[in-house]
């Protein structure tokens, strides 16, 4: 079935309530936390209050002997057992054809802690209380080390850690890997002859995801036949399953059940494979006993991946009519303290792929540099290196638009793709797309025209008003598997989708596709119902457990439905041509004669018919079946590898009012206009929009996860101090919607978790600089704090005026 | 120590140390689940419930502080048959949840919120939800869905 089929079918399209809720809405959801396993004991980490430090010697007696104590472990009964550190899934080869630096990432310190809140020991005990009581009668002996925090720092080279105390042995640098993708001499001769050039240097402000649940795991060991389960607040429990089987604990994969029950959010904070997981795994077969953990938001906060941290700076040369010719950039990238699941895949293939946005810029050139430094491990957030590309262009676009006296939308009006299939300098071949379009609704829902009158009506209250523009594209749904792993991938890019039809004539659906939030069991369910015409009740949703999935990659990238439910497609077609063959032999009819719609076989040019209920009561009661020509049942299990990124792409448009009194930022007016190709369910997926949007606009103007500079300390520890956005910080946001369908999978849907973090930070700052700019404001980096902006009012030069 | 209160409309009994926090008596003794632990610093709003009514952080008082109260948990908030409070519906409806985690804190919150405000506008209501996060949402459809319960609860009323 093609994807303009499949869009003519009956509930694509429809806003369906969802399945889910009613066990959400009655406090029937079980997470992590909600599960209780039989002689349940729980972990406590004792974590490292230095950024940076060497371990002199731990004592573990006291703790040991505490009430309750069950065990206590440090890194030298890790040694012992010789368990492999984290592994890092994907290679990056540096421009000088060395491998990355990929230091040791052990589950317990060894020797040395190199962040605030690494893992220093493991206490589990028989109840919570005593096993955080015994963790502070664990003594560790430190000898602080100098830290090097900044990505600036670490580049320049300038402080103590790189001078005398680097983080990790292989790395004396601190440099992790040099990445570039480009023709640097083309774009260089570009540069040299352009009519106008533009520079900019920006900072994207590092994030902490802040899922609402924090992580949590529940090990569990069996010892009757050697198998071990775990229950875990993850996004991917196949890849978990992977990654700590293979490649830490030498473990047969089929003796780990991983589940992933409802999981309170991820935002791309819970793909990874942690170091607690780990541990609770291990001890809980050294114990003989079910092991809890679950992270206070504290340790959230210092141990959670972080997500962004790039300084770069980037220069656009442009011909006299504003044409892009080329683009060169160069980006420092801070992954942390140590390299987390994709963390070296995050600032390369997912950001400097995509910074050709949207446009026709026949040259680009970027050059990634990758720190380690004494902070949290950095990895994939929401976007995952495309809002980081997308901030960096937009900011960049609407730099040259004022310099060269055009307005923010006429530029990139100029500059758009505008004929498909296009082939960026940068590796990507976008499939289809329609900018114009995209921009045309956003500045007609979002009134553009207006603008100049409410501008006036602010400036006559003493307020300033700017209006900022962003136009973006991104790459969802990792794609294809041989592509990647020439790119560096350790994995696979696949998804699994299996259909069982029970004899009844419902079905239920095994995706390896994982939701914590996105509605799959309603979205899924209803590609399923439509396809083969049967009731969306009908149909239920299995995801997030590797002992009923036959095989998954989980969520993250925007990759559910189009590799996901482009999976389920697959699978469904084969159901059909099985259920074919039965209608024809109970039709007394021949295969090529069946046709299937809306839930009934037919035999074309007869009025013969029988509903989908009959053939699958067929198939398990084989009475009148063909048996020497086809087995019994009706299942099917299909593998789905996509041949190309699905490329969602809009215009985004935002007017901030700000205070120059205070200057509190308030966003006046939010505008999205998206194309995600073929949307199965509207409600949810603006629901998705809105999210994202909420979560840019959070970074833009309120989130910031500071480490103090010298020494490394977390000043933004919890909800008090790090800015979480709240229902009266938004507007309401006016969402539109442009479609053309993905051209190369099944549904023609391209994903739209994403976008809103994306597409929303440079329009938020491009807005807060239009209405700066009057006052000579030209740079300001997020997040846009009434305090920053008030400063940039105070520091301004009116003189400097763009 | 010895707490006595009523949960969901039914007399409970829990034998905790003094320093345990309601939410836990809640979530580990009497296995009401649906109330969350987002944060340690009562910021989140995960863990709302009704004491007597009002919506309070039950991570944020003593389970001993509510001896002798009427406590309603999201488990107790539906009617007996499973219909859904009008609240929960209005939520369903407009689509005011996703992962569902802070959900049946926001649920509890806005409850309270329509009968201490049963006027609130779009805007109130987005300060009155100022105790409680939701990191999936972006709030828009929170806020649609305590206008839709505000207006179901008065009819219903
Ligand atoms: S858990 Fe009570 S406010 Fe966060
Ligand atoms: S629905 Fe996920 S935190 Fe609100």
């Amino acid at each position: 079935m093609g994807a303009s089929d499949f869009s003519r079918l009956p509930h694509i399209g429809e806003s369906l309530l969802r399945k889910e809720d009613y066990r959400f809405l009655t406090g029937a959801g079980q997470y992590t936390d909600d599960v209780v396993l039989a002689a349940q004991s729980h972990a406590v980490f004792v974590r490292s209050p230095h950024a940076h430090a060497r371990i002199e010697r731990i004592r573990t007696d006291a703790a040991r002997a505490a009430p309750g104590v069950l065990g206590v472990f440090t890194g030298a009964d890790v040694a012992a057992d010789k368990i492999n550190g984290l592994p890092c899934g994907w290679l990056i080869t540096s421009t000088n054809g060395a491998p990355m630096k990929e230091p040791p990432h052990p589950i317990l310190a060894q020797g040395k802690v190199r962040y605030v809140g690494d893992h220093v020991a493991l206490v589990v005990a028989q109840t919570q209380q005593q096993a955080r009581d015994a963790a502070e009668l664990v003594e560790v002996d430190y000898e602080a080390l100098p830290a090097v925090v900044h990505v600036a720092d670490a580049a320049a080279g300038t402080t103590g850690a790189v001078a005398g105390a680097a983080l990790h042995d292989i790395a004396p640098d601190n440099h992790c890997f040099k990445w570039a993708i480009g023709d640097r001499t083309a774009v260089d001769a570009a540069f040299a002859d352009a009519a106008h050039v533009t520079r900019l240097d920006l900072l994207n402000n590092r994030l902490i995801p802040n899922a609402i649940e924090p992580r949590a795991v529940i090990a569990s060991y069996q010892r009757a036949n050697d198998e071990y389960t775990l229950y875990v607040s993850n996004q991917n429990p196949h890849v978990e399953r992977l990654l700590m089987t293979a490649f830490v604990l030498g473990l047969p994969e089929h003796k780990v059940r991983v589940i992933a029950p409802d999981v309170g959010g991820g935002f791309g904070s819970k793909i990874f494979l942690y170091a607690e997981d780990v541990c609770l795994t291990w001890a809980a077969k050294k114990l003989q006993r079910n092991i809890k953990w679950v992270a206070d938001r504290s340790e959230s906060f210092l141990c959670d991946a972080h997500g962004r941290d790039h300084s770069s700076h980037a220069e656009m040369a442009l011909d006299e009519e504003g044409r892009f010719l080329a683009l060169r950039v160069h980006t420092d990238a801070n992954l942390g303290a140590y390299l987390s699941t994709f963390a070296s895949a995050v600032p390369t293939i997912l950001y400097a792929t995509l910074l050709a946005g949207p446009y026709r810029t026949p040259l680009v050139h970027v050059e990634v540099d990758a720190w380690f430094t004494n902070t949290a491990p950095v990895d994939a957030y929401r976007g995952a290196g495309r809002p980081e590309a997308t901030y960096l262009l937009e900011r960049l676009v609407s730099r040259c638009a004022w310099e060269m006296g055009l307005e923010q939308d006429e530029l990139r009006k100029r500059n758009f793709i505008t004929s498909f299939p296009y082939q960026t300098p940068v590796a990507l071949q976008y499939d289809i797309g329609d900018y114009p379009a995209c921009m045309a609704q956003a500045q007609q829902l979002a009134d553009v025209a207006g603008f100049a009158a409410r501008r006036a009506a602010s400036t006559a209250k003493g307020l300033l008003r700017g209006i900022g523009y962003s136009s973006y594209i991104e790459a969802c749904g990792i794609a294809p598997s041989n592509i990647a792993g020439a790119l560096g991938a350790r994995a696979g890019l696949f998804e699994c989708g299996e259909v069982r039809v029970h004899p009844t004539g419902s079905v239920t659906v095994f995706t390896g596709s994982h939701s914590h939030g996105q509605g799959h069991e309603t979205t899924f369910a209803q590609v399923v119902a439509a396809r083969l015409g049967i009731a969306v009740e009908s149909v239920d949703i299995v995801h997030g457990d590797t002992g009923r999935v036959p095989f998954g990659m989980g969520t993250y990238g925007s990759r559910s439905i189009s590799v996901g439910g482009a999976a389920i497609m697959k699978a469904l077609d084969k159901i059909e041509t099985k259920a074919k063959k039965i209608a024809a032999h109970l039709m007394e009819a021949s295969d090529a004669d069946i046709d299937f719609a809306n839930g009934e076989f037919s035999v074309r040019g007869t009025d013969k018919k029988i509903p989908f209920a009959q053939v699958a009561l067929t198939a398990y009661v084989p009475h009148n079946y063909p048996l020497d020509k086809l087995e019994p049942g009706l299942n099917e299990t299909a593998f789905y590898d996509p041949t190309n990124f699905t490329f969602p792409a809009g215009t985004y448009i935002c007017e901030v009012e700000i205070d120059p009194a205070t200057g509190a930022t308030r966003v006046d007016r939010f505008t999205a206009v998206d194309d995600f190709g073929t949307i199965i369910n509207p409600m949810i997926v603006e629901g998705q929009v809105h999210g994202g949007v909420a979560q840019g606009i959070g970074q833009a103007l309120m989130e910031n996860c500071v480490y103090e500079r010298e020494t490394g300390q977390l000043l933004t520890g919890s909800f008090m101090d790090y800015a979480m956005p709240r229902a009266d910080d938004f507007p309401d946001f006016k969402l539109g919607h442009v479609c053309t369908p993905c051209t190369h999978n099944s549904l023609g849907t391209k994903g739209c978790g994403e976008a809103g973090a994306i597409g929303s930070p440079p329009a938020v700052i491009n807005a807060v600089l239009d209405a700066l700019r009057p006052l000579g404001v030209r740079d300001f980096d997020m997040p846009a704090t009434p305090h920053r902006v008030w400063q940039a009012i105070q520091q301004a030069n009116p003189s400097a005026k763009t | 120590m010895q707490v006595q209160f009523t949960v969901n409309g039914r007399a409970a009994s829990v034998d905790v140390p003094p320093e345990t926090l309601l939410v836990h008596a809640l979530r580990e003794q009497l296995r009401l689940t649906g109330t969350h632990v987002g944060c340690d610093t009562s910021q989140c709003g995960a863990c709302t419930v009704l004491l007597d009514g009002r919506a309070v952080k039950s991570c944020a008082m003593l389970a001993v502080q509510a001896q002798g109260a009427e406590v309603t948990t999201i488990e107790g908030l539906a009617a007996a048959d499973g219909t859904l409070h009008p609240m929960q519906a209005a939520f369903k409806e407009c689509h005011g949840l996703q992962c569902g985690f802070c959900t049946p804190g926001m649920v509890l919150s806005a409850v309270d919120l329509c009968r201490s405000h049963p006027d609130a506008d779009a805007g109130q209501i987005r300060e009155l939800l100022e105790g409680n996060i939701c990191r999936c949402t972006g709030y828009q459809n929170i806020v649609r869905a305590v206008q839709a319960g505000q207006k179901a609860m008065a009819s219903s009323a």
